[in-house]
């Protein structure tokens, strides 16, 4: 946390390249958690269960540490169940965090830089405000939401073996994850954390239905089922949180990591095995590589689900064919056998197959009635915080790790801006913000759902906006209730 | 054909088969087929009528005659001199009469209707120096007369007493077969008596169908009669006329048994070899033909077989082959009810004997116990069959096709949802995909038969009927009120079995496109809400699964205490349904959303004839100043508006509220009229 200089942001200012406006890129410089509530005579190094970059010295991670211990206690005078949520310095904004009582989490981010130069020497200028506070402190919540997942709580961990086994956990979690966080494209879409729903007839969601409850018949240790297409969500046999958060591993993590081979053409999955068994496309994206060898390893990803009241631990397997994925959840007290992988093959691979040739052909038939093909005309973000349905037409496909946005960071950030007004309130509401070089952005909030439009139309008034927009919600959002 | 085992050759006129006077027991059959038959295995699918025709049996002065049209037993005493008792199933008042000892009677039967009696006492005809094998009527005033020379159609004229030849023909005939549910007379012509010649009679008319050829089992060494009419049948099946020929078992030929070989008869064109039905078996045979179904009888082991031509069976090219689709089986246990005055009634009822040497068999679904003096008419039992047909996608094939199968699939329905015997989904999918593929084809035909009512187009096609609703329609309301909403609140079996079932349910009303009722859905919704599984719901109603409707959003709209996204979800459903604009309108004020209420009038166009009042009201209650004065001036300025004005006036009762305006912003606050 805190801090500047323990790494020169060069690149950053690079990243900005420079020019005045341009956003800069943050990184994030510094991320520990740590235990406040622990007695004062342990020493406050004891209560640092985790800090990144570890490098640092000791000393000024107490330091660190105990700053924020300080503004948490201290903002806790005024505010005894909302402490602050972040702080704002000339070079750094801090996140604090407490996702189960007493164990914070604390998110250093650097503010960008920029180079200027005075009397011919360069001068680096911190850009106090381009960091959006939402975002980040989504950022730092998924964070946890992510470890939950594969690790259950911290408290669980400390009644499993302590501190220790909690610093383990945290190190080896963290040490991986960190590295996949991508803070400088990080914009409105991570203050959602939505899922994206996968357009879909009656009858072809029906079969996938009846398929998944045969499946979970036939594999009667499956718990929970969840079904993917094009790595978006058609259903979910978990509850939504932990849906949100599967989903995102899934979309982000797991599936861009096997999409290359699939593009490379490597690994190609049709294979035709034991004789007599129907050539399919399905493998197992989790779990056992080569089911012919009978040494393979059989394991398959941990997860925690309804750690609020249940507390579940289940086996994650992910199997998929073409575009089809489904994750079949099975509790962890049974460790599946290679056997059960080679039923579950034989059984889902076949009838996965077919029913992904039939999403395809169905989606492609519905997309051409609908006559959805065209590119859409707009620049849109769509979220429902009822469902999590979340659609952009902002953000290009996901690459391996993020997806990226194609329209300016300074739009991005109005777009922000206007979320966060958005949460200041309750009431239904409207903002139309005239932004630079012949973009508008226009933001509509009814009941829980928002939406958010750039145009980019020259010479336009506000009535021919709101007009555009009015359009925009007669052809994409007349099936719901979306006051005009 | 022909009756069971033992039985002599009939004499020359067959039809009325003189069921009487014939020795029986010739076969010794006491004890035989008992050990053999595997009688006392239970699942007995036949079964005879309980209330049977009783008639005195046959000795030698009271000779018995049974005439197929009318499906009616002669009693003919002395010749008819002491009297004549005619008793049929259908009619239970017996016809009795007296008629002059002219001589041995050969064959007697009434016209259709009653109306007129026929009675034959010699084999000679008067004219001619032919024999008469018989006679049959063809409706109440027309008579076929057959000789062994040929056959000869007479109307009645009633008034005269005399008979008027419509049409003859000339042909060698050995013998000769009615079937009076076609109106077709069959006739067995040539040396081997192999070649069939059918005629056909409707009003009037005797029209000659193409000939057709028995193919014998092997050929016969010398030339003499080698079809015997014993072998052969005439049934309706499934609305199709078929020849059906019993086809014994040759020990030159490798077959594993006897089978019965069905001839398609066609009114057009020519007749054709359809089905072979494998009996597997040898000895002592005799057909029915009950609910479509061919059943073949065993006297050797006092059990019966059914076939059913409509299931699956191996086709190879030109005739498809079919098992039996039950194991073999007796008929039920039959009690002889004593008869009597009531002093002697105190015996106990005497079992029947079964697969008798002296039943006779008549088509399609007669049996008569000469001896006994009893006529029943045979019938297929279904509850049985749930136990003896496993494989349920076959027993619903089977059961559909039956006259009366509506509660026994209904309870097959019921059964397989539950334990012990609760079947897999794949299966229960099946089962659901056959009913509703039935239904949908009843639909499809009420659907056209109404479109050409609608259309006037009716009365150029005078054969138009409206489609029948047979019982194996089984409707949505059918599988709601008898399965689904019993299996539901049984609650035994696990949630997600239920909620499984009732996916699949409309998974296959939808695959056949038939519009799912709103019962069905409110059905899924009241399951998920019980077990809490909101998430489950949501994800339902945003695929559509379960469609739009006003009952639907009203049940959403209800949810919303529990589970607070129920109030987008109806939202959204009542948008869609684009008629529940007023519905819309109440949410919002209910909740007090004026704003959002009257933003969404506006937007739909409607804000000139909304009640101010409504809105007023709703903005008071909502206790907000700055919204009541909103809502205030946009009503003023509506006044203004359309009428010139922005007061209000006495018929829009908001005086209440112009006095409330006035306590809270003042008199000047109010809009001035605009004057030009």
């Amino acid at each position: 946390m805190v801090s500047g200089g323990c790494r020169p942001q060069a690149q950053d200012g690079g990243g900005g390249g420079g020019r005045p406006g341009e956003a800069a890129r943050s990184d994030p410089s510094q991320f520990l958690h740590l235990q406040p509530q622990a007695r004062a005579q342990r020493g406050r190094e004891k209560k640092i269960l985790f800090y990144h970059p570890n490098e640092v010295e000791k000393n000024e991670k107490i330091r660190n540490v105990g700053l924020c211990e300080a503004i948490v206690q201290f903002t806790r005078t005024f505010s005894p169940t909302k402490p602050a949520k972040s702080l704002h310095t000339q070079k750094n904004r801090q996140f604090f965090h407490e996702p189960e009582e007493n164990f914070w989490m604390v998110m250093v981010v650097r503010n960008p830089i920029i180079e200027k130069h005075k009397d011919g020497k360069p001068v680096y200028e911190y850009q106090e405000e381009e960091l959006l506070d939402k975002v980040y402190s989504s950022v730092l919540q998924q964070c946890y939401s992510m470890y939950k997942l594969f690790n259950g709580t911290f408290l669980r961990a400390m009644e499993d073996g302590g501190v220790k086994v909690l610093k383990e956990r945290l190190e080896k979690f963290f040490h991986r994850y960190l590295q996949t966080l991508h803070l400088q494209s990080c914009d409105l879409l991570d203050v959602f954390c939505g899922i994206s729903f996968f357009p879909l007839d009656k009858m072809t969601y029906l079969k996938i239905q009846s398929f998944i409850n045969r499946m979970e018949e036939s594999l009667n240790i499956v718990k929970y089922t969840a079904f993917l297409y094009n790595d978006q969500l058609i259903w979910s046999g978990l509850e939504q949180d932990d849906m949100r958060i599967l989903y995102k591993y899934l979309t982000t993590s797991l599936f861009p990591r096997h999409m290359e081979p699939e593009l490379a053409g490597r690994d190609s999955p049709i294979r035709a095995e034991m004789p007599g068994n129907l050539q399919h496309y399905g493998r197992f994206l989790t779990g056992p590589l080569n089911l012919n060898d009978p040494d393979t390893k059989c394991r398959f990803p941990k997860i925690f689900v309804n750690t609020d009241d249940t507390y579940e631990e289940l086996h994650l397997i992910v199997y998929k064919a073409m575009s089809a994925a489904v994750c079949f959840m099975i509790d962890a007290s049974i460790p599946p056998t290679l056997e059960f992988c080679r039923k579950l093959d034989s059984i889902v691979g076949p009838q996965l197959t077919v029913l992904a040739s039939d999403i395809c052909e169905q989606y492609n038939i519905n997309k051409r009635i609908s006559g959805a093909e065209k590119e859409p005309q707009f620049k849109f973000i769509y979220f429902n915080h009822m469902n999590l349905a979340e659609k952009s037409t902002i953000h290009m496909r996901k690459t391996p790790s993020v997806s990226l946005a194609s329209v300016h960071p300074d739009l991005m950030k109005i777009l922000g801006d206007i979320n966060s007004d958005f949460s200041r309130v309750d009431e239904d509401e409207e903002i139309i913000v005239k932004a630079m070089s012949d973009y508008w952005v226009v933001g509509k909030k009814s009941d829980q759902r928002e939406l958010y439009v750039i145009l980019n139309q020259k010479n336009v008034n506000l009535i021919e906006v709101n007009e555009e927009v009015k359009k925009l919600c007669a052809t994409q959002f007349n099936n719901i209730f979306f006051l005009d | 054909m022909a009756a069971a085992a033992g039985r002599q050759p009939p004499g020359p006129a067959e039809g009325e088969a003189p069921a009487a006077g014939r020795e029986a027991g010739a076969g010794g059959e006491e004890g035989e087929g008992r050990a053999k038959g595997g009688v006392e295995a239970g699942g007995c699918y036949l079964a005879l009528c309980a209330r049977p025709v009783h008639f005195e049996k046959a000795n030698p002065v009271n000779c018995v005659f049974f005439d197929e049209a009318n499906k009616q037993v002669f009693a003919v005493r002395s010749g008819g001199a002491t009297g004549v008792v005619v008793k049929g199933l259908e009619d239970r008042n017996p016809i009795s009469f007296r008629m002059e000892d002219k001589g041995e009677v050969k064959c007697i039967k009434f016209s259709l209707g009653n109306k007129i009696l026929a009675v034959q006492r010699t084999l000679k005809s008067v004219t001619k120096n032919a024999n008469i094998l018989g006679f049959c009527w063809t409706s109440s005033t027309e008579i076929v007369f057959i000789t062994d020379q040929g056959i000869e159609f007479y109307q009645v004229l009633p008034e005269k007493r005399t008979l008027k030849l419509l049409k003859n023909q000339s042909i060698n005939v050995n013998w000769y077969m009615y079937c009076p549910e076609s109106s077709v007379i069959l006739l067995s012509t040539t040396v081997l008596g192999n070649v069939l010649q059918p005629f056909y009679f409707k009003s009037g008319t005797m029209s000659k169908l193409s000939k057709f050829e028995i193919e014998l089992p092997a050929a016969p060494k010398s030339s003499k009669l080698s079809l015997s009419e014993r072998d052969i049948a005439m049934a309706t099946i499934y609305g199709q006329l078929y020849v059906l020929y019993l086809r014994h078992h040759s020990r030159t030929s490798n077959s594993t048994g006897a089978e019965v070989v069905l001839y398609h008869l066609p009114r057009e064109g020519s007749c054709k070899k359809t089905h072979i039905l494998k009996l597997n078996r040898t000895g002592k045979f005799a057909l029915n033909v009950v609910d479509n179904l061919v059943v073949v009888h065993h006297q050797d082991t006092e059990t019966s077989v059914i076939f059913d031509i409509k299931l699956k069976g191996e086709f190879d090219g030109s005739t498809t082959i079919h098992q039996f689709v039950l194991p073999p089986r007796s008929i039920q246990p039959y009690q002889i009810p004593v008869a009597g005055p009531p002093s002697v009634t105190s015996q106990a009822p005497v079992p029947c004997k079964l697969y008798s040497s002296s039943w006779i068999v008549f088509q399609p679904d007669i049996i008569i116990s000469a001896s006994e003096g009893y006529l029943w008419s045979l019938q297929v039992k279904l509850e049985p069959v749930v136990n003896l047909l496993v494989d349920k996608g076959k027993l619903m094939d089977f059961l559909l096709q039956r006259k009366e199968c509506k509660m026994v699939i209904l309870s097959v329905c019921s059964q397989m949802l539950s334990e012990p015997e609760r079947g897999s989904l794949s299966v229960i999918a099946t089962v659901f995909d056959k009913l509703n593929n039935e239904y949908k084809k009843y639909l499809e035909a009420e659907q056209s038969y109404t479109m050409v009512v609608e259309t006037g187009l009716s009365r150029s096609n005078p054969l138009l009927k409206r489609p029948v609703r047979t019982q194996a329609v089984i409707d949505q309301s059918d599988m709601y009120t008898h399965v689904l909403s019993v299996f539901t609140e049984k609650k035994e079996a696990p949630h997600k079995f239920t909620i499984a079932v009732l996916m699949e349910y409309i998974r296959s009303l939808n695959q056949f496109q038939i519009a799912v009722q709103h019962y069905l859905y409110e059905l899924v919704i009241k399951t998920l809400v019980q077990h809490n599984l909101f998430y489950m719901l949501h994800q339902f109603l945003q695929y559509h699964v379960l469609s739009d409707s006003k009952p639907l959003a009203c049940l959403l709209l209800s949810l919303e205490s529990i589970y607070p996204p129920a109030h987008q979800l109806s939202l959204d459903m009542l948008k869609r349904l684009s008629t529940a604009n007023d519905e819309i309108v109440e949410v919002l004020l209910s909740k007090h959303q004026v704003l959002a209420a009257l933003r969404f009038i506006r937007g739909i166009g409607g804000h000139d004839s909304i009640s101010a009042r409504k809105f007023l009201d709703a903005a008071k209650q909502a206790e907000d100043e700055m919204l009541f004065y909103t809502i205030f001036r946009f009503f003023e300025q509506r006044n203004q508006r359309l009428r010139g004005n922005p007061s209000f006036t006495p018929g829009e009762h908001c005086e209440e509220h112009v006095t409330f305006f006035k306590q809270v912003f003042g008199e000047q606050a109010l809009m001035k009229p605009t004057t030009f």
